[in-house]
Formats: C-alpha cells, sequence, structure tokens
C-alpha cells in the first residue's frame, strides 16, 4: 500500500491554504510522506515577500466567515506557513513548485519561501505520487 | 493515574486540528521508547484524533479522558 499523501494546491485564499496545511500536517503526524504540488495562485501565496500577507478568503466566506477566520487567528491559531513548517520538522513533507506556474507568474525559486523545496512538472509530480491519493485545493 | 510516570507534559489547551497532535508528536520524540508523555487537549476532536494517531504510529494510548472542557491523553513511546 501506497501512503504517499499528495496534495495539489491552486486557490491562494488563506482559509483554502490554511486546511491544506492542515490535511498535511495531519498525515505528516500520522507518519505519511507527504507530496504538495503548488499551482498558481498557491505558487503566488508562497512568495518570501508575501507569506504572510494577508491572501484574502473563498468567495463563500462572506462577512460573518471572514470575522470567524480573523477571529480564529487573533486567538492564536497557527498561521498556514507555520503548520506547514512544523510539519516539515517532524515529518516527511517535500513542497515542489508547478513549473508552469513558475514561468507564467514569472518567478524563480529565489522569489519563494524557504518552505518549498524546488520546482518540478506534472509527470514528476505523478511519479512521485505513486498509488497513493491525490487532494486537489 | 497518580502513580504514572509521565515524563513530559504538554499543554495543548486553546489550540486547534491539527496542533494537538503536532506537539504530541514532536514530545513523544523526547522520550526514550516504552516512556510516557500526557496531553492536555480543549479541541473536541482530539478524542479521536488522538485515538487514531495511536494506531496509525504504534505509540500507545494509555489513558483518554474528558474534565471540566479538558481532554487529557497519555501517550507511551513505542
Amino acid at each position: 500500500m501506497d501512503e504517499t499523501v499528495s496534495l495539489v494546491l491552486f486557490s491562494g485564499t488563506d482559509d483554502k491554504l490554511t486546511a491544506a496545511a492542515t490535511l498535511a500536517a495531519g498525515a505528516a503526524a500520522l507518519g505519511k510522506p507527504v507530496k504538495i504540488f503548488l499551482q498558481y495562485w498557491a505558487l503566488a501565496a508562497f512568495r518570501a515577500d508575501r507569506i504572510k500577507a494577508d491572501h484574502g478568503l473563498a468567495p463563500e466566506a462572506g462577512a460573518a466567515g471572514a470575522a470567524a477566520v480573523r477571529a480564529a487567528l487573533a486567538a492564536g491559531q497557527s498561521h498556514w506557513s507555520e503548520t506547514l513548517r512544523a510539519a516539515k520538522e517532524l515529518g516527511e513533507v517535500e513542497i515542489q513548485a508547478c513549473s508552469a506556474s513558475m514561468d507564467i507568474l514569472k518567478l524563480q525559486q529565489s522569489d519563494l519561501d524557504s518552505l518549498v523545496d524546488g520546482v518540478e512538472g506534472v509527470a514528476a509530480f505523478y511519479i512521485n505520487a505513486g498509488e497513493g491519493q491525490i487532494i486537489f485545493i | 493515574m497518580g502513580n504514572l510516570d509521565i515524563k513530559v507534559r504538554v499543554d495543548a489547551s486553546g489550540l486547534s486540528c491539527p496542533l494537538p497532535i503536532l506537539r504530541a508528536t514532536q514530545a513523544i520524540r523526547t522520550v526514550a521508547a516504552g516512556e510516557l508523555i500526557e496531553v492536555v487537549a480543549t479541541d473536541p476532536g482530539s478524542v479521536k484524533d488522538f485515538a487514531a494517531w495511536a494506531s496509525s504510529t504504534g505509540n500507545a494510548l494509555v489513558e483518554s479522558g474528558s474534565a471540566d472542557g479538558k481532554y487529557r491523553f497519555v501517550l507511551r513511546h513505542k
């Protein structure tokens, strides 16, 4: 059985990134290898100069949802980037940037936060995912 | 429960999922095989999470209980 959990992150809003970081960290805590592939707006959110910026929320959050999310962060909920950092420290978590998205957004790896381990294409992503689950967020 | 020899205590009160199991994973690595840690959490999801975490990682869930809105887990490093 292939235990690897692969997460494709597409959305770059803070709520979806928080949900993704929770899934990644949970899998890492269970001892499962985790592969994260960053595309489009998720990749843009990993820019070193704005990883902690306000990346907004999914449209369905609405005003009340936005207030609830802000309150959780103010109450000490871990920022998604810190959750991922903790997950990388305690488990086998690898974060790769999608090379096509890098090209579209005109990014170099040096533009990205050190959480990102490298840049790869979709074939490498599938090979590394093996027979394990792939989750798209 | 008073005579358990707990080596490390983790207060995960106020932390939401997945932080309690992350803190537990970090803490259990600091003790030797067979030694115990205690985690206190307020996240109601932690009850099922710690049971799943124990069965998946092979670390034993020695005690699991709740009182006054807090959940307490004693875990033995495998």
